[in-house]
């Protein structure tokens, strides 16, 4: 499944990249990428998982930049 | 400018004014009353306040982060950069630095989000909402909620929210946020019109004949949003190099700041010396001005391209683009419009004005494609449609056309074997195209001759594509070798193949693609352009694929890697020129932000970098990079 989220206040790209290379880290991703360009954040993983890794990627997020918001 | 953007301008603005309050104020009392020991911590505290204005969320994002266990991260390098010049003394640099870098991360922000903005409204095709019509009345509904078979009304102005048939109303449609053409559609009752145009002065009401997710705006918008998820070589490069160049620089830095002092066995000065020096490493530790100049320049490259209307599906095929040498084509719909029109008509016997009515009247019960391009061509001559009540005892045979009798005349209209059949003398013809035969009575009147017509920018695209250096132009077609000729000599293509199946056109693709690995030191690359179902898999297997968007089957745009949305074949030329301009200003803005940098680091191993240099080449230059990338924004072709 692919699905992409609207992200609000992305506001480096370095972080960007960061959080895109530790959610394809996840089990089960097939493929993520985080646009700063966009503000979108797109992830294609396996069924089965998908609401837990939308869950790590989110936490992934936070992590990476404090107060950057996914709008689920 | 954002309320978060305002509130960060105005604390910068405050912290500004405070630290050129207490620099004015400790300049001119040094002498009297600032002058013995206690007094350093009176001037540390006055340089605190503007700093932690300005700082504090530098401050608080490093120290969530380093919670985090995130060691290189440029808040926590800029704070350790920040407190290490407090601690060596150099309070009113510990302090401007830090408020020079919110000015820069304040411009560059703005920046990015201000060309954000500008990329994104090129490309905004969205509707927000459709007029349905109900039996209530008027109802605005979202788009996706419209079935199919609705009918829905559109406003002057208004853009158009789904496919469908205009059923009742006239009016212009402006195409140009689709196709780039500027030249308003002028659409009636009956014609078909596509989702994202906008209405002109006229009230529309349309039937949908497709849903949102399936109506061309959907699509298009599907296509250029995951355009930016498919990174380009450079992309990546510059990914994987700003996460090696922070732990670099940052190691450098702790060995600068540690190393000489220690063997060098120095006093407070020297380690005071060297300190500062670490820190100008830990101030250009981000790799900011690449992570963010580099996508930015190929998103507006690629928004840039959509602004003509050729939509790029990826920065990785503009890259690949800007490498082309060597193009092929698809003849029919590709070069040539692919809609068969009479070119020109042979009379033997009588006036031409006969020939093409006689044509018209016999073929009026038709509907070969053949047919319907002599009623179209007749319709055009005389503005009238053949009157199919005078004619009769029609018979239809394939292969050899029409027998009929009109005006109680026997006529025959059809190939030669018809002739031949109902032996009727005629002498052959050589030209190129679809020969239809007509004779009245047994005599032969003429001939229509019906072919495909090239479109009117094919000798130029080919033309404008050989001033671009492009080495080889090459026309791939199933038809046959008479009318292929005819096409490639028109449109100056330097060599032609014809009587190609689908699976010999994929062939020779992959021949010339392998041609083009090897040669030492160039990219040759093989870009194909083509729009049919048979095209699709050789538009998948070039270097660069190519379909032609309105004509184009599904399968080729989906196969596509370029969709040139009105069928220009002139577009060409222009998106190699974007393809390549965008290369030269992600190139330039490399070369720029490394060098700067390094020469920074450089300077600054030496002793010859101050804190101030180390803040332009990071925000500075990264600010200079984002304006460079912008300049695609006004690509104007030349």
């Amino acid at each position: 499944m692919k699905k992409k989220f609207k992200m609000q206040d992305l506001d480096c790209a370095n972080c960007a990249a960061k959080m895109e290379d530790a959610i394809k880290k996840l089990d089960g991703v097939n493929d993520a990428s985080v646009s700063f360009m966009t503000q979108k954040m797109m992830i294609d993983a396996d069924d089965d998982k998908f609401d837990g890794i939308v869950e790590e990627a989110v936490k992934i997020v936070k992590s990476v930049e404090p107060d950057c918001v996914v709008l689920v | 400018m954002s309320p978060k953007l305002k509130k960060r301008r105005l604390r910068i603005v405050i912290a500004l004014l405070i630290f050129a309050a207490v620099t004015l104020c400790c300049k001119t009392l040094a002498h009297w009353i600032l002058s013995d020991k206690l007094n350093i911590y009176i001037i540390f505290i006055l340089y605190l306040v503007p700093y932690l204005i300005s700082g504090y969320d530098v401050i608080r994002k490093a120290v969530i982060n380093i919670s985090h266990g995130h060691v290189f991260d440029e808040n926590f390098l800029m704070m350790i950069a920040t407190v290490g010049a407090f601690a060596i003394g150099e309070y009113p640099e510990g302090c401007s630095v830090m408020i020079f870098y919110q000015v820069g991360e304040l411009f560059q922000d703005y920046a990015v989000g201000k060309s954000r903005e500008s990329i994104t409204a090129m490309m905004d095709i969205a509707p927000e909402y459709a007029n349905l019509k109900t039996d209530e009345g008027i109802e605005e509904v979202d788009p996706d909620d419209v079935e199919l078979g609705s009918l829905i009304l559109i406003k002057p102005g208004e853009k158009v929210p789904l496919d469908g048939i205009v059923e009742e109303g006239e009016s212009f449609l402006d195409t140009s946020a689709l196709t780039g053409e500027s030249v308003p559609q002028k659409v009636c009752a009956g014609e078909r019109i596509i989702s994202g145009c906008v209405n002109g002065e006229g009230t529309l009401t349309v039937r949908t004949t497709a849903l949102y997710d399936d109506s061309t705006v959907a699509r298009i918008l599907e296509l250029t949003e995951s355009a930016a998820e498919r990174k380009s070589r450079t992309e990546n490069f510059i990914t994987r190099f700003a996460r090696w160049y922070t732990p670099i620089v940052t190691v450098g830095a702790l060995i600068l700041a540690v190393l000489p002092p220690l063997l060098l066995g120095g006093d407070f000065a020297v380690w005071q010396t060297w300190i500062y020096r670490a820190c100008v490493f830990l101030v250009v530790s981000c790799p900011c001005a690449l992570v963010i100049s580099v996508p930015l320049g190929f998103f507006a490259g690629i928004g840039a391209a959509s602004k003509i209307g050729v939509l790029v599906k990826g920065s990785n095929y503009l890259e690949a683009l800007a490498g082309v040498d060597r193009i092929a084509f698809d003849k029919t719909g590709t070069l040539t419009k692919g809609e068969f029109v009479v070119t020109e008509l042979i009379v033997q016997q009588g006036r031409k004005d006969k020939l093409l009515k006689t044509a018209a009247y016999a073929e009026s019960c038709s509907n070969h494609p053949i047919a319907e391009s002599i009623i179209a061509s007749f319709l055009k001559e005389t503005g009238e449609k053949p009157n199919a009540g005078a004619v009769s005892d029609i018979t239809e045979k394939a292969g050899y056309g029409i027998s009929c009798v009109i005006d109680g005349e026997n006529v025959l209209c059809g190939s030669k074997r018809l002739m031949d059949e109902n032996s009727v003398e005629c002498v052959p013809c050589e030209k190129p195209g679809t020969h239809v035969y007509v004779a009245v009575g047994g005599i032969l009147l003429g001939i229509v001759i019906i072919s495909d017509v090239m479109k009117q920018n094919a000798p130029l695209a080919i033309r404008r594509l050989k001033e671009r250096g492009i080495s080889k132009t090459i026309m791939l077609t199933g038809d046959t070798n008479e009318s292929a000729k005819i096409i490639a000599q028109e449109a100056g293509v330097d060599e032609y193949h014809a009587g190609l199946l689908p699976q010999d056109k994929l062939s020779l693709v992959e021949s010339l693609i392998k041609s083009g690995v090897g040669n030492p030191g160039a990219k040759r690359r093989l870009a194909f352009v083509g729009d049919g179902i048979n095209d699709a898999p050789v538009i998948m297997r070039s270097d660069v694929g190519i379909a032609m968007g309105s004509m184009g089957s599904d399968a080729a745009i989906e196969a596509a890697d370029i969709v040139i949305m009105d069928d220009d074949p002139a577009k060409i030329p222009v998106t190699i020129s974007i393809a390549r301009q965008t290369m030269k200003i992600v190139k330039q803005n490399i070369i720029l932000s490394l060098g700067v940098k390094i020469t920074v680091l450089i300077l600054g191993a030496f002793g010859f970098a101050n804190m101030w240099m180390a803040v332009f080449a990071d925000v500075g230059v990264c600010v200079l990079a984002i304006l460079n990338s912008m300049r695609m924004l006004g690509f104007k072709e030349k």
